[in-house]
């Protein structure tokens, strides 16, 4: 498979009246061309710096203060701000977070989901519109001929959810980055917005960056899974190895503390404490305090990433060959049981296929 | 089992709450007007928690919103230990809100940023004169700060040193410290994030087994819905759909409405996902006025 976005030991720091902030610590990961990679943690773990990176749109007291962003051949972080200006919106574009604040509210939405298209030069007026028309039907707006002189108060949260994805993919882009697309809306429109996001790429080919902290989401959209803490991705893998054959205790904890419809225990695990301070992040595993399998090695020293497959990594000292044995919990150990079933049965296409995949 | 039925009857549980054939119009018989609640009736048992699940718009805030008198009903009557409270006199009206609370969603916008957390805290113990002198309001918010998880050197920071679950922690702290009765919470874990959000359902669980609190607990998450409630009310347009216990709502759920809601929750499970196919719901059969019978 093709790599179109190679992102590599990625490190952004933020100034603060209190110090500088280590967002981003050492973060690699690639996106292929046609996948959905979601980025998985909590608030604050890094995943909306990291895609904001990629667009060149953080804040000013961040600093990049090492690595590449590969797209094409050539290195995002090293472009002017022209370079990047031409990418961002037609290459490359994002889907923000909350539809209410990211649309502007005095202008029509035709004339907005146009306005990428005008930007760019690509179209004069009158087809830039008929795009904007066409593109605002492929989302689901009714009437879309009649809409686009609405403004966006005259919408729902789902509708405009739909018209800031028809602003993003009104250029056909290479790469889609979505920022939390979902969590503002219900279930039901969540479950359409998912839908659509799927078809979407179905049609155009877009590569998806999916970030979220919703696991049930991520099982449903996503190709590959990334998970994060603390500025660091810690596990990544095939969605099926991330959710039936986690590793790292982190995933774990995520994994145990959402609730699923058949468990029926009247006490939720709940992962301990609160994540570090980034101001002054641990020397070890920045997990180690939160972690009930926690060794001495885990304070001392950073985990490096160990392969459990060719698609499977994570970084945790618990894989090194010295570890102890430790025993997941319960629910964790029923998926994996779940995973090797599935596996046996050929239900799930085991990862060797994938790899070779990869490599063609 | 009639056996069954008649040990039921004997010991009748109390109401807590009931709910009649409450309807809240906004801008009543003007062109613009919202039946936010549309005739619903329910009771709220006491020492059980309460769901009410539902879309935005569904009108769930706006009946917890309602049963705590912030709002006038439009018609219908809303009995609070038996006595309705659109009635309450001034001079009692102290009196009921101390024993009814509320929880906010949103951790950020309902803490004052100007006042230390104790003061947040004690606030209620102040307007009720729960507490005699200084020292006894200290040791009083020491100890709501050890109830919810936090330390009494919390006590005088700011709001804005703290991170969302601990806010929300705050927030259960203000909610208790009046001894209430009954707490409605407004979607309490929404903005939390995954982690964290399993923390506050479970220290919400730990506070009404200790203390025998009745919640109505409002949300749209129904995989945490589910969790913590005893019997689960599903709202759409204003109106119920369906009422039962959480079992009975998860697995065989009855009305076409619950079941769209249902399968429209995404599960943390890729084999499921995979083969999840959305039902769709069609809101007219709610309005067309044709007897239904169960199937």
């Amino acid at each position: 498979m093709e790599k179109i976005l190679d992102v590599k030991n990625l490190k952004i720091n933020f100034s603060t009246f209190a110090g500088q902030v280590q967002a981003i610590r050492d973060v690699s990961f690639h996106l292929n061309k046609g996948e959905t990679l979601a980025i998985v943690g909590e608030s604050g773990s890094g995943k909306s710096v990291t895609v904001r990176s990629i667009m060149a749109l953080l804040a000013n007291n961040a600093h990049i203060d090492g690595g590449e962003i590969d797209f094409k051949g050539q290195d995002i972080l090293k472009m002017s701000p022209r370079e990047i200006e031409k990418i961002r919106g037609n290459d490359i574009s994002m889907i923000f977070q909350d539809p209410m604040t990211s649309l502007d509210p005095t202008m029509p939405i035709g004339k907005q989901v146009a306005e990428p298209l005008l930007i760019h030069g690509s179209m004069n007026h009158a087809n830039a519109m008929a795009r904007a028309e066409e593109v605002l039907k492929l989302v689901g707006i009714d009437n879309a001929k009649n809409r686009m002189k609405d403004y966006p108060h005259q919408f729902s949260g789902g509708q405009r959810q739909r018209i800031v994805i028809a602003i993003a993919i009104v250029n056909y882009p290479e790469i889609l980055l979505a920022d939390e697309p979902t969590t503002a809306l219900d279930v039901t429109i969540q479950a359409q917005i998912i839908d659509l996001m799927k078809d979407l790429q179905h049609k155009i080919g877009t590569s998806i960056i999916f970030i979220t902290h919703d696991l049930g989401v991520v099982a449903g959209i996503a190709d590959r899974v990334a998970v994060m803490y603390a500025g660091k991705i810690i596990e990544y893998g095939t969605v099926d190895e991330i959710f039936y054959d986690p590793k790292h205790p982190y995933t774990w904890g995520l994994l145990n503390s959402m609730p699923t419809l058949d468990t029926s225990s009247k006490r939720l695990y709940a992962i301990p404490g609160t994540p570090p301070n980034l101001l002054d992040p641990p020397a070890g595993d920045a997990f180690a305090p939160r972690n009930p399998y926690t060794m001495e090695i885990d304070h001392e020293a950073m985990p490096p990433f160990f392969k459990v497959t060719d698609t499977h990594y994570a970084a945790t000292w618990l894989l090194h060959p010295d570890a102890p044995q430790v025993d997941p919990p319960l629910a964790i150990k029923k998926r994996q049981a779940e995973y090797r079933e599935l596996l046996a049965s050929g239900q799930i296409g085991s990862h060797k296929a994938k790899e070779v995949d990869q490599n063609a | 089992m009639p056996k069954d039925n008649e040990t039921i009857d004997a010991q009748p549980r109390k109401k807590l709450v009931q709910v009649k054939h409450l309807k809240q119009y906004f801008n009543p018989g003007k062109p613009n007007e919202v039946k936010a609640i549309d005739d619903i009736s329910f009771d709220i048992y006491e020492g059980e928690t309460f769901g009410l699940v539902g879309e935005s718009g569904s009108g769930k805030s706006t009946t917890g919103r309602s049963i705590i008198r912030l709002y006038k009903p439009t018609s219908g009557e809303i009995l609070f230990n038996g006595k309705d409270i659109s009635k309450i006199k001034h001079r009692d009206m102290l009196e009921f809100r101390r024993e009814m609370q509320m929880i906010f969603q949103d951790p950020y916008a309902s803490l004052n940023p100007r006042m230390k957390v104790k003061d947040i805290i004690a606030e209620g113990l102040d307007v009720h004169h729960l507490v005699k002198n200084d020292q006894e309001r200290d040791a009083r918010v020491n100890e709501l700060l050890n109830l919810v998880g936090l330390s009494h050197d919390h006590a005088t920071r700011y709001p804005h040193e703290f991170s969302g679950g601990q806010r929300q922690r705050i927030g259960i702290a203000r909610a208790l410290a009046v001894q209430p009765r009954f707490i409605i919470a407004d979607e309490p874990i929404s903005a939390l994030d995954v982690s964290i959000q399993a923390q506050v359902v479970n220290l919400l669980r730990e506070i009404q087994q200790e203390q025998n609190l009745t919640y109505l607990f409002i949300a749209h998450d129904l995989s945490m819905v589910k969790y913590i409630s005893d019997r689960i009310a599903v709202m759409h347009n204003g109106r119920l759909m369906e009422l039962s216990t959480a079992d009975e709502v998860y697995n065989h759920p009855l009305h076409p409405y619950t079941k769209s809601l249902l399968s429209a929750v995404p599960l943390p499970d890729p084999m499921y996902e995979r083969s999840r196919r959305r039902k769709d719901y069609d809101s007219s059969i709610e309005f067309d006025g044709k007897p239904r019978t169960l199937k």
